[in-house]
């Protein structure tokens, strides 16, 4: 952030007279020895003075005669914007502590602290802890502290505790001997008199005295001739365009009076031309020319200053500075622009994601974007949702029937429209109705839409996962994983009863999902009226979608299940698949264990599948005996008339006790 | 058209004075002429009939020596006004990097002025230029006439400068207005330059 110290501006270079000699030699003084003789020392003066100079002349001097000393010589526009650009970028303590290790501050253009109530601060801060370690600061401005408006009053009478000294415009002779001196430094002489002349013109600062030299310096390069103080003198006074008549031109070359417009013509004829129009023309071009051929570099500077001012590495930018052409300046500034674009894309990105990550310099340095690239997709490979829907259980494979139709109907909406029809959707159903199928086929079937992101797992997975990331302390970034899902599908939501801080999360992506209109789908065994320990607000947000129960598979259902389990044996009865369906199921999965257990008999004792032998295998050989004509079922005696809904209650003998059990645990 | 070379660090400008037949073009060559320094000029090339006129064309180079550390010459060209040497103002005019046009302020002279205008549109137009991206600064001659015979240079603003390019009125003859119109065009020239940098 620190401006170089201009190797021109030293004391050598620097012409002292009376209206500057107390400043200089305190300056002096100061360059000899910091942070003892006067501190802060500081310096105002009217613009155009030698602040600068000055300044910049006490950081040589002090570096000669200690070249260990830090010096930094900076303007408080440049601080300001560094220290804005630093704690952007999170590094505001390291510039802090940067510039507080510094042996000598030189501080420039005080002034602009006006109504920077943070930078004064900040200058506060600073200027204690340098003053406290021993270290130099040098100040200036255009007006002595009291008088910069709006100022702290602790800054003030810090910065008047030390040396508070003025300039004041140069005296006659200074302005001789500054003019003698620049003539000397560019290697052009004037005839004698012609400085003087220059001197004694009413400037009121160095700047315009160096105008006026320039003007001279430029005429005299233009001319043949040599310049005499008379035309420096008139030159210099004179209005700007018609000034000087070009030496030696000759008075037949001027406008004779009787060229000159008659009475009579318009009053807008133009003024009669002056005679160094060709000078004033080339000093024009000139301008033209200088501003053509460097607007490029003009073009760059302003462009490393915008980014830097906005904490973004410029380095790229500051390399095409050191061509000698313009080419590819645009294209190169454009393609930055376009960096910069993109890394911002990706730090808005990350700050959702994963905030703490943001930080990461890659997102401030334009060569770094292919490192900024691969960081943003970490940090989106680790805030994945926790897990998809499982391919095992495909919505193709879901056997409908009347038990079911209604929810798969539900489900079915869901899919064509997530978020907007059924939100959120409840699915209600004993164990092993095909809930988990059901949520799982409806994830799949998300997650098919571009750009979705599904996440689906179990209420138990939910749990688990927030318990790590508390613990981990991760707690934003567990909830941009789930805010970055398109939909949320829970199994079994009954499982975060009386996991308070489960529900309360689980609460806040709730209402999230319902605003974005992303999906919402929950299992859970009871109706969510009837699950204890659920907090209200949660059942009262199930409740307010849709619920749809899933009822025990009935025959039909269960024939195609077996029939499907069944697809695989070539020969198989006909018989066999009714015996099996007409066997009571509480669930799917019972079924399809009976099934499984009768196939691996039939292995096991190389019989042929029949429905005498899966009758033989489930109910034992005296099930044989008992079945009378009228009962369907296995040793399972209904009485069709008697209304009981459960037929598994009217047991009153069961063939295998451990094997019908096996089938019903979940 | 190659007005800056990076390479060799020169800066070339072809500017082209347009206009109808004598609205005084050729003088604004020879008022500059005469104001160069011998050193920075070259030889002025006119090709003129007997009577004066403008047959082929006049060009006048100028040197302005190193600018910024880029070797800047100019190049002033005349077109012929006479409406039969269109070949010849199309070839003069090819490769401009500036057009002053040169209007003659006399009221009798406006329809010359307007269809001299209109020959330039379409001379770019044919060369592939866009006539309203091509610098372009007009001036209007004689204003030192009566003035019952001449139109003020808001009148002739009104009936030639739709485009609103600066205008100058001038005495081409005496040198009113002749450095402020080339002064005028080189920097819009040279703005153009600043403002897409060709390499």
């Amino acid at each position: 952030m620190t401006a170089a110290l201009n190797p021109k501006f030293t004391l050598e270079t620097f012409v002292v007279g009376s209206a500057n000699r107390l400043a200089v030699t305190a300056g002096r003084t100061v360059a000899e020895s910091p942070g003892s003789a006067y501190n802060p020392l500081f310096i105002y003066s009217a613009s155009g003075l030698g602040k600068t100079h000055l300044l910049m002349a006490m950081g040589h001097a002090a570096k000669r005669l200690a070249p260990g000393l830090s010096v930094e010589y900076l303007t408080l526009d440049e601080f300001v914007e560094a220290f804005h650009a630093a704690v952007a970028a999170g590094q505001g303590d390291a510039v802090r502590q940067r510039v507080q290790a510094v042996d000598m501050l030189l501080v420039d253009d005080v002034q602009f602290l006006t109504n920077r109530k943070e930078m004064q601060a900040e200058l506060l801060r600073l200027t204690e802890a340098l003053l406290s370690a021993g270290h130099q600061i040098v100040l200036a401005s255009d007006r002595p502290p009291n008088e910069i408006a709006d100022l702290d009053e602790r800054l003030i009478s810090r910065f008047s505790g030390g040396l508070v000294v003025d300039m004041s415009p140069p005296d006659y002779e200074t302005r001789v001997a500054i003019l003698r001196r620049k003539a000397e430094e560019r290697g052009v002489s004037f005839a004698p008199g012609v400085l003087d002349a220059a001197a004694s013109l009413e400037l009121s600062n160095v700047r315009e005295l160096m105008g006026a030299l320039n003007r001279l310096v430029a005429y005299q390069a233009v001319s043949d001739a040599t310049i005499t103080p008379e035309t420096a003198r008139e030159m210099l006074r004179g209005k700007p365009g018609a000034a000087t008549p070009v030496p030696g031109a000759s008075a037949a070359d001027e406008p004779a009076p009787a060229d000159l417009p008659a009475p009579g013509s318009p009053p807008v004829a133009p003024a009669a031309p002056s005679g160094d129009e060709f000078a004033l023309f080339l000093t024009d071009v000139t301008t033209n020319v200088g501003k053509a051929v460097e607007a490029w570099r003009a073009r760059v500077a302003e462009a490393v200053l915008r980014w830097e001012g906005e904490g973004y590495r410029t380095a790229r930018l500051e390399a095409l500075l050191d061509q000698d052409t313009p080419g590819g300046v645009e294209e190169a500034i454009a393609a930055y622009g376009r960096d910069v674009e993109r890394l911002r894309t990706l730090a808005a990105e990350v700050a959702q994601l994963d905030p703490p990550a943001t930080g990461n310099a890659v997102f401030r340095d334009p060569e770094r974007l292919d490192e900024a690239e691969e960081l943003a997709s970490r940090v989106r490979a680790g805030v994945a949702p926790p897990s998809g829907p499982s391919g095992a259980y495909p919505l193709e494979t879901l056997v409908v029937g009347s038990s079911n139709q209604i929810a798969v109907g539900a489900a079915r909406e869901v899919i064509a429209a997530p978020g907007r029809r059924y939100n959120p959707l409840v699915i209600v159903g004993s164990p092993g109705t095909g809930k988990t199928h059901l949520l799982h086929a409806i994830g799949l079937e998300l997650a098919r839409r571009p750009g979705a992101v599904v996440a689906c797992l179990s209420g138990q997975g939910f749990i688990d996962e927030l318990i790590a990331a508390i613990d981990a302390d991760r707690m934003d970034w567990w909830r941009a994983r789930y805010r970055r899902a398109t939909a949320l599908l829970l199994d079994d939501i009954h499982l975060l009863a009386g996991k308070e801080r489960s529900q309360e999360e689980l609460f806040l992506l709730f209402n999230l999902f319902l605003d974005w209109e992303r999906q919402l789908v929950f299992t859970t065994p009871a109706p969510p009226s009837e699950l204890a320990d659920l907090e209200p607000r949660i059942v009262s947000r199930l409740s307010g979608g849709l619920v749809a129960e899933l009822a025990e598979p009935d025959r039909a259902i269960r024939a195609a299940l077996i029939e499907r389990a069944l697809a695989g044996r070539p020969g198989t009865e006909r018989a066999v698949i009714d015996y099996l369906a007409d066997r009571p199921a509480g669930s799917v999965l019972s079924l399809l264990d009976a099934v499984q257990r009768v196939t691996a008999a039939a292995a096991a004792q190389e019989r042929p599948l029949t429905a005498d032998f899966a009758r033989e295998v489930l109910e034992g050989r005296l099930g044989r005996d008992r079945r009378t004509v009228g009962m369907r079922t296995s040793g399972i005696v209904v009485s069709s008339a008697s209304g009981v809904r459960s037929r598994e209650k009217m047991v009153w003998e069961w063939p295998d006790v451990a094997d019908r059990l096996v089938g019903e645990v979940p | 058209m190659s007005l800056v070379n990076f390479t060799t660090r020169e800066i070339t400008c072809k500017i082209v004075y347009y206009g109808p037949g004598r609205s005084g073009k050729t003088r604004n060559l020879h008022y500059v002429y005469g104001r160069v320094p011998e050193a920075r000029r070259g030889r002025m090339i006119s090709l003129a009939t007997q009577t004066d006129r403008t047959l082929f064309f006049d060009f006048l180079p100028i040197d302005l020596g190193s600018i910024s550390g880029f070797v800047t010459r100019f190049q002033l060209y005349t077109v012929p006004g006479q409406v039969y040497y269109n070949a010849t103002r199309r070839l003069v005019l090819q490769g401009a990097d500036g057009v002053v046009f040169v209007a003659d302020s006399q009221a009798r002279q406006l329809d010359e002025n307007l269809e001299s205008l209109q020959n330039l549109q379409s001379n770019l137009l044919e060369l592939g230029q866009d006539a309203r991206q091509v610098p372009l600064v007009l001036q209007y001659n004689k204003q030192d006439l009566p003035r019952e015979l001449i139109l003020t240079p808001a009148e002739m603003d009104d009936a030639l400068n739709f485009r609103g390019a600066p205008s100058f009125p001038a005495d081409a003859l005496h040198g009113a207005g002749v450095f402020e119109t080339l002064k005028s065009i080189s920097e819009l020239v040279l703005r153009r330059l600043s403002a897409g940098a060709p390499a």
